[in-house]
């Protein structure tokens, strides 16, 4: 495979995947997969309806373990059999739904299942140590640059880019190496939108390796480094976002005919040349 | 904002990068009134229930001594009430909580009456049963995932039948033993009925001080003196109002104190603990707790077998109460109990509410019997006015979601 080109760093990446593949009794929903993520990188994971995206995305999540294939985070191969697996290994996914509880607030929902308990007592009767929890929520939402009225508001009181951030925020305090975003922009309007998409770039410069799922390519366009185009449970295509236009993107995940106007000094390019 | 991430400003400073206070539109009145002054439309129906049959009894409701008799009247409405919110919490209902307290009650008036067993180890056996029954509710619920509706519609039925078995033919079993006797109806001591209070009081203020300060030192955000004074000052007023109202007539009644005191602990659990976070958390959106790693199976189980408990109590002292134990469920005390928590404030739809407000709850239904009673009203018209009222509260509870969903959506 080509040498990907890492804007950020440089070096072994955060995470690799190697000749992932998974079927579902008899369709093939992915086939021989492979791509790299590093620290500081931000991926765009794109393609049809039925290409695979979700597909993916469970598998490295551990919700529907690949049946063949490596996964290699930070050198090492690991193997990532179900989501608990995966979170303690600090692979965290934001999925659509974002999974937040509307009735408690901020503070709450961040540490959610993880709570600060003063240490005195047997476990689940011991105090929260609201205090704690408090300071810690303060300290990551400000380094994800999130503005709320008070931590203690209800989530449900949240717009949804808040509620994004809320989400994202979450991933981070469980010191997460690799996050994905399942169509974080989806049903958000402009200004949050935007929110969402500096949320992504403070991800990313907090040394994270982050994987969104996206069908806008608009906003794929800002804010990611690397697009990984998937069709029919292949990948067909990475490309660099600096030396790629939206159309060439388009033509890979639809499969048209766009080889002749490519530049060739594209990287790691396998445009729609890889039909079975 | 700063680019760079790595030297780190004091928290204060973090704090005000974070929590923007103007980014919060001020909340109108409608909003106050669904959220953190929900008590208010509740107490404003209290006052006027108390003042419509104060007017229609000749004076008679509010005496010190009607008043201490429906403290005794909501006692055990208050206790089963309680249970029943904590299973409203997680977005559940328990029908049989009437149908297990009547038959705690029963088991420990046979095992006291008729099998000569002695008082404290009846009333222990009879709360076991209770913890039993919502044992079997939960692993029904919890683990084979039968809606709670059906489980304990079935076992409210299941357990008339074994009402009327246990009794052996008998419609009711007159409780003699004094212990049993003086469990709801005796009046604690000035100095244990006094003295208790206003440490529990002086305790409370001390610990909103110490957290206070705590927080000022961490650097978070804290209360102005003015809202610490109106807490505390409110918190004062309404503990030391209802001493003096107690101590007016013959002191502290236990069953009110055992309300209190269960109330306290149930709170304590539901807000200080990380017990309490997961059982809102459940009710809010169980599939978001469980991905959070929460053990929802347990907390089911823990919260049916809790709210049981609490209903054998209840149970037990309504026994304790009416001198006798009947195998005839009392056909509204399900009801008031569910509509005690539910006008209190406890939604249907689980993760909202505060147990304190069961006490409003149990405070209306109990007002509307005890007053009907006064007038001599028969149990057509209160059960009429009583369904009436829960229909009423639960219509409140389910159009108030919709207005904050709606709320939500325009944002």
């Amino acid at each position: 495979m080509a040498e990907q080109v890492a804007p950020v760093t440089n070096g072994t990446p955060r995470l690799q995947l190697r000749g992932i593949s998974k079927t579902y009794g008899a369709v093939r929903a992915l086939t021989d997969v492979s791509f790299d993520v590093h620290a500081g990188e931000v991926v765009g994971l794109v393609g049809d309806n039925g290409a695979g995206k979700s597909t993916l995305i469970k598998a490295i999540a551990g919700v529907g373990p690949a049946d063949e294939g490596q996964f290699i985070l930070e050198g090492e191969t690991i193997n990532i059999t179900s989501p608990t697996v995966a979170s303690k290994l600090g692979i965290e996914t934001v999925y659509q739904d974002l999974a937040l509880c509307d009735n408690l607030d901020i503070v709450s929902n961040l540490f959610l299942g993880h709570e600060e308990h003063s240490t005195w007592i047997p476990r689940l009767l011991r105090p929260l140590n609201e205090i704690k929890m408090e300071k810690r929520t303060i300290e990551v939402l400000r380094t994800l640059d999130v503005k709320v009225p008070s931590v203690r508001t209800p989530v449900s009181s949240l717009s949804g880019g808040q509620r994004q951030s809320i989400a994202v925020a979450k991933t981070i305090l469980r010191n997460a190496k690799v996050v994905m975003l399942d169509e974080p922009t989806a049903a958000l309007g402009v200004a949050q939108t935007k929110q969402v998409l500096n949320l992504i770039r403070r991800l990313r410069d907090q040394g994270l390796a982050v994987i969104v799922i996206s069908h806008n390519l608009a906003d794929v366009f800002e804010v990611v480094d690397t697009v990984v185009v998937l069709r029919l449970g292949r990948k067909v295509g990475t490309f660099d976002v600096k030396s790629t236009t939206p159309e060439q993107v388009i033509a890979s995940i639809t499969g048209a005919e766009f080889k002749a106007d490519v530049p060739m000094d594209m990287n790691g390019v396998d445009l729609g040349g890889s039909n079975k | 904002m700063s680019e760079t991430i790595s030297p780190k400003p004091p928290v204060e400073q973090q704090q005000q990068m974070v929590e923007i206070p103007t980014a919060r539109t001020r909340p109108t009145l409608s909003q106050l009134l669904r959220q953190d002054l929900g008590f208010l439309p509740v107490m404003f129906t209290l006052i006027v229930i108390a003042i419509y049959f104060q007017a229609t009894t000749g004076g008679l409701f509010l005496t010190p001594r009607n008043i201490s008799n429906l403290i005794l009247q909501i006692g055990e409405i208050g206790i089963i009430g309680l249970g029943a919110a904590l299973v409203l919490l997680l977005g559940e209902i328990d029908l049989s909580l009437a149908a297990v307290a009547t038959m705690s009650a029963v088991a420990m008036g046979v095992l006291s009456e008729r099998m000569g067993v002695g008082p404290w180890e009846a009333v222990l056996i009879g709360i076991l049963i209770g913890a039993g029954a919502g044992l079997i509710n939960g692993v029904f619920i919890a683990i084979l995932r039968i809606p709670s509706f059906i489980v304990t519609l079935a076992a409210s039925i299941g357990y008339s039948g074994l009402l009327l078995f246990s009794l052996a033919g008998d419609s009711s079993l007159v409780i003699h033993d004094p212990t049993l006797i003086s469990l709801s109806g005796t009046y604690l001591s000035n100095l244990v009925g006094t003295g208790i209070p206003i440490v529990v009081i002086l305790l409370y203020i001390a610990s909103v001080l110490i957290n206070e300060v705590r927080r000022r030192r961490a650097g978070l955000r804290t209360k102005s003196v003015g809202a610490l004074a109106i807490q505390i000052g409110l918190v004062v007023l309404l503990g030391g109002g209802v001493l003096v109202l107690f101590n007016s007539y013959l002191g502290v009644p236990s069953a009110a104190a055992l309300l209190i005191l269960f109330i306290l602990l149930v709170w304590l659990l539901l807000v200080k603990t990380g017990f309490g976070r997961h059982v809102y958390a459940v009710g809010g959106n169980i599939e978001a707790a469980r991905r959070a790693g929460i053990n929802v199976v347990g907390i089911r189980l823990a919260v049916f077998t809790m709210a049981s408990t609490l209903a054998a109590i209840g149970g037990i002292l309504a026994a304790s109460r009416g001198l006798s134990v009947s195998s005839q469920i009392d056909p509204t005390l399900l009801l008031n109990a569910i509509a005690s928590a539910v006008i209190g404030g406890v939604s249907l739809f689980g993760g909202q509410g505060s147990v304190w407000s069961i006490i409003l709850g149990a405070l209306i239904i109990g007002s509307l019997e005890n007053g009907l009673d006064l007038r001599s009203q028969g149990t057509d018209v209160k059960q009429m006015i009583e369904g009436a009222v829960l229909l009423l509260a639960v219509t409140v509870d389910a159009l108030t979601r919709r207005a904050q969903a709606r709320s939500r959506s325009g944002r």
